[in-house]
């Protein structure tokens, strides 16, 4: 059920389609559209077909839009393309919930059960015949690229971590996100270090998951319930900056979870308007003369990929312009519109073609850069890119670590 | 000249033309059915979609409460895919007195209309947009119905019952002699040949057009005070039921979701010529208003298209009260051989589309009283063809069809999800028709960008499939666009005035339209009074831009006064008549009608 608050948004979005005229520019620019016939397009399943929409859901083929936000980006008139594709996609599988679906969505679930035997999950899940009965059994494509756990959480970490350096410049809150306590751990422990390094006292709470996997999936009710609770996690120091190191969770709690679900949640909006991705906050720095550039050389040319969840935040692509302040790092904008992963969208047995058509320009450009080492700030985008290329995928704080000499 | 004989002919091809048509048909006579137009193409194709529940009328009417009630339940039964069974609901508004809802409630209980008092909150939880001030609010059984579908399909109807319908035939003269009608001739529009129909009776159907009828058997004018309604499609549904305000009936107080719009309806305006109206400015802005007052944030809602119809109230102080037996509530019968001693001619006028079937049954039975003859009405039992599936419309249809065959025909109206095989098939089956005609059975160019995108695809296909040659098809573009046009300028403000450019930057920008070649050839029109051809108060818009998509620019048309002088309508380099080869100029009955 829809309570009233989402449901005025969802009628928000709706209005919205008055706003389209068929300029198309969304279906110049839909990835997903350029590679296959099965998806209609975004101009289609958005503002056209959203006027027949009315009770029994018919269109199912609304389901292969990957939810990469692209089309809300580039409509010139302000249409809510994604938003109201998302509904849709929430109202169609309402009644027929794949299991597979609630379990991909729900990363803490996997984090949990994966990582008291990571060795063992790890090595399975290399194993021909477990992915073929994966694929079998719950549809997740037998190629596609699956996280690796860690041994250790980055909670387990934290609780042995002391700071090297005294803080100078005041607190943040640490905003990890859950790939970032089971999967992505070393990514969240090279934040923490590097923002201690600049001074900050870094305050890091228990927090759960935003819920973005939960959304695109159509799975609102408990994506709700993620995004509130993780935002009442999240807001426990009035005023201070809350730095993400995730960046498609950083755009679920700035604008996704209130554009497509309607959350109004006091918290929330506190939280959406206090969090910045890692690269945004250190470039705002840099921008203010904060920013030490004490860096040394890092004497290599990587190609960055900017994720879409992270585009769809309009604030450009932070990284790019972050990493180009260090000396000898050449960084090459892919310039590619998405890698094909789209949150849980290239593992799924349906879809993988589909997502590794549309990553293809991408990995095309990290092979032809460096085939050894990419950029990228979301961790499922890295995991698609490194499973195709076989390049190390990494996100931007790693080479800044590196530059200020921490590893 | 063309000979054809029958027992009755039937005049005018809207919905009261056609029940009766279908009727004579079924009841064993032989019948053609003449329109100087297409079928549905006046009165019928402009209202504003409501399927009355009857519920309308509990307070101020309960015998046609009664009747709306019946025949709706008909209708839904027969011609199960030109209705939406929307429901609807009759809400006090702030402002209005909430005791008419007692009254209204009564007068339901009384006349079997089935209505239910549900709480605000259930109401705005099935109509979120509702406004949340309204302070009571009661169910009914309110569809909406597509007036073309139902007049095409009770037609085919007729014709497999042997009824012959001549579209496009003007009728020139009604002939008599010893007080009995004998004959009727045509102008067939399309070739210019005349048409002679010997036969014994003519039902006089044409509506707001009825006194021109009997003016042609040269009897004295039936008495016609066309009632001028204009109404306003929104660019998509802001409400899935029917809302109408719970008040004595009024101007504005009512918005139907038919198809992929809603619409705002409607006022009530004397006027004096059917075929001229108006859409006067402050009419618009009353009907903005009033959807502000059901629904928050309307205004900034996107208009698409504005239209007017006529409803046909014949006011004539020849009719005999006796004559009224055979009338529904709101119609009008006169029989000719009690008005003026001749017998075989029945006028009828007034009436409500929902009611349609009723009063064809109640005209059929004066015309078989005065023949002494007698045969079963069933038009009530048997389904009309095109509704094999036996479900009643729903929006999602087309959605679903093209989901289904998206990839087999490529869709050429994006809006409207009317793809290819859909206007090819059409279009062989009436090679002689322009796109309106094919737009009223398909909805090409009534969605948003109101043919912008779709207009030049069908265009092109109708060439490509070898049906007109080029510069007929580039006549029938243009014809199109300047009918499509005639019903946004009017309403023309917010999101649509982007459409409008964007849709004049591709037809003048990059097609250059108003110079791409037409037909050179202008053929005369055949008709010796031709219908009103000049667009006298076709309201020629200034144009919005700095370059006119297709007209002349006219200082401020929609004040002008609708007996002015003519303002020819500049199509670039053709000649101001039309170049169409086979269309009355600018279509005159085809101007200002539902998206």
């Amino acid at each position: 059920m829809f309570d009233a608050a989402s449901q005025e948004h969802a009628t928000l979005a709706r209005a919205s389609l008055d706003q389209c005229l068929k300029c198309t520019i969304c279906e110049t620019q839909c990835p997903v559209m350029a590679v296959t016939p099965l998806f209609p397009g975004p101009k289609f399943v958005g503002p056209q077909a959203e006027r027949y929409r009315h009770g029994d859901s018919v269109d199912h083929s609304l389901d292969y839009c990957s939810s990469c936000g692209t089309c809300t980006l580039v409509c010139p008139q302000g249409v809510k393309i994604a938003e109201l594709n998302s509904v849709a996609r929430a109202a169609m599988k309402k009644d027929h919930m794949p299991v597979r679906d609630q379990i991909i969505s729900r990363t803490t679930l996997m984090g949990k059960a994966m990582h008291p035997v990571a060795p063992v999950a790890n090595w399975a899940l290399r194993l021909a015949p477990v992915r073929w009965i994966m694929e079998k059994v719950i549809g997740i494509h037998r190629k596609a690229a699956m996280p690796v756990a860690s041994t250790q959480t980055f909670s387990s970490w934290l609780k042995h971590h002391t700071s090297s350096t005294q803080p100078t410049r005041g607190k943040v809150v640490f905003f990890h996100g859950c790939a970032g306590e089971y999967f992505e751990v070393e990514t969240s422990i090279k934040t923490v270090e590097l923002l201690e390094h600049l001074g900050f006292q870094v305050v890091t709470p228990k927090q759960g998951c935003c819920g973005l996997a939960l959304q695109s999936n159509g799975l609102f009710d408990a994506a709700r319930t993620y995004v509130r609770d993780l935002s009442a996690q999240l807001d426990i120091e009035p005023g201070t900056p809350i730095i993400g190191s995730a960046a498609s969770c950083v755009g679920m709690l700035k604008h996704e979870a209130r554009e497509i679900m309607g959350v109004d949640d006091p918290a929330l909006i506190e939280v959406g308007a206090r969090v910045r991705d890692a690269s945004e906050f250190l470039l705002d720095l840099a921008e203010r003369g904060e920013l030490p550039l004490d860096f040394t050389p890092v004497p290599l040319t990587v190609a960055y990929h900017a994720p879409c969840q992270l585009k769809g935040q309009g604030m450009g692509k932070p990284a790019l312009d972050l990493l180009r302040l260090i000396p000898g790092l050449t960084v090459v904008d892919a310039e590619a519109t998405c890698c094909g992963i789209a949150g849980t969208y290239g593992f799924k047995k349906e879809k993988y073609d589909i997502g590794q058509a549309v990553g293809k320009p991408l990995f095309d450009a990290v092979l032809e850069v460096n085939p050894h080492l990419a950029v990228c700030d979301t961790e499922t985008c890295r995991w698609q890119i490194a499973a195709a290329t076989g390049a190390q995928v990494v996100h931007p704080v790693w080479l800044l670590h590196k530059a200020y000499g921490l590893s | 000249m063309r000979k054809l004989a029958t027992d009755v002919v039937v005049i005018g091809g809207g919905s009261t033309g056609i029940g009766v048509l279908r009727d004579c048909a079924m009841r064993g006579y032989r019948t053609i059915l003449l329109d100087r137009a297409d079928l549905a193409q006046g009165t019928s194709g402009r209202f504003h979609g409501l399927l009355h529940s009857g519920g309308r009328y509990v307070v101020s009417d309960p015998e046609s409460a009664r009747e709306c009630a019946s025949e709706n339940s008909i209708v839904t039964r027969i011609q199960p895919d030109a209705v939406e069974c929307t429901g609807g609901l009759f809400v006090t508004a702030p402002g209005d007195d909430p005791e008419f809802g007692d009254r209204f409630l009564a007068g339901a209980a009384l006349t079997g209309v089935h209505a239910e008092e549900i709480s605000v909150s259930t109401a705005l939880a099935r109509e979120p947009r509702l406004n949340p001030g309204i302070t009571r609010a009661i169910l009914v059984e309110d569809g909406t119905v597509d007036g073309w579908q139902l007049a095409w399909s009770a037609a085919q109807s007729a014709i497999q019952h042997g009824g012959q319908v001549l579209t496009y035939h003007k009728v020139t003269q009604v002939h008599h002699g010893d007080g009995m009608v004998n004959g009727v001739t045509a102008t067939d529009l399309k070739t210019g040949e005349e048409v002679w129909i010997e036969c014994s009776f003519v039902l006089n159907c044409a509506g707001p057009w009825a006194g021109q009828i009997t003016h042609m058997a040269g009897l004295p004018p039936v008495a016609v005070i066309p009632g001028r309604g204009s109404m306003i499609a929104m660019s998509h549904r802001l409400v899935n039921t029917v809302i109408n305000r719970c008040i004595y009936p009024a101007d504005g107080d009512i918005l139907v979701p038919v198809h992929t719009v809603c619409v705002i309806g409607t006022t009530d305006h004397k006027v004096d010529d059917p075929d001229h109206l108006a859409i006067p400015r402050d009419e618009v802005q009353q009907m903005l208003d009033a959807g502000e007052e059901l629904i928050p944030g309307f205004r900034q809602a996107r208009a698409l298209h504005a239209w007017a119809g006529a409803r046909p109230l014949i006011k004539d102080d020849r009719v005999a009260a006796s004559d009224t037996r055979h009338m529904s509530r709101g119609m009008a019968v006169i029989d000719h051989s009690v008005r003026d001693d001749v017998r075989g001619l029945i006028t009828i006028g007034g009436g409500k589309l929902t009611t349609y079937r009723l009063m064809a049954e109640h005209i059929v039975d004066a015309m078989e009283e005065q023949l002494g003859t007698s045969h079963p009405c069933t038009t009530a039992e048997e389904m009309c063809p095109g509704n094999e599936a036996g479900r009643n419309y729903m929006i999602t249809h087309r959605l679903k069809e093209r989901e289904e065959d998206r990839s087999r025909s490529p869709i050429i109206c994006e809006c409207e999800l009317m793809n290819r095989d859909m206007f090819v098939s059409l279009l062989k089956e009436h090679p002689h028709a322009n796109l309106d005609d094919l737009r009223r059975q398909l909805r090409i160019g009534m969605g948003p960008c109101q043919g912008g995108f779709c207009s030049t695809r069908a265009a092109g296909i109708a060439v490509e499939e070898g049906v007109v040659d080029a510069e007929r098809a580039t006549g029938l573009l243009k014809l199109f666009l300047e009918n499509r046009w005639t019903g946004t300028w009017p309403i023309l403000h917010g999101d649509q005035v982007r459409q409008v450019g964007l849709d004049n930057w591709i037809l003048q920008g990059t097609l250059d339209i108003a110079h791409v070649p037409s037909p050179t050839k202008v053929e005369t029109d055949p008709v010796d009074d031709p219908v009103p051809s000049d667009p006298v108060d076709d309201p020629v818009p200034s144009d919005p831009v700095d370059d006119p998509p297709l007209h002349d620019a006219v200082d401020d048309p929609v004040l002008a006064d609708p007996g002015e002088e003519p303002v020819p309508s500049d199509l670039g380099d053709s000649p101001p008549t039309d170049p169409m080869t086979e269309s009355p100029p600018t279509d005159p009955v085809d101007w200002k009608e539902a998206t």
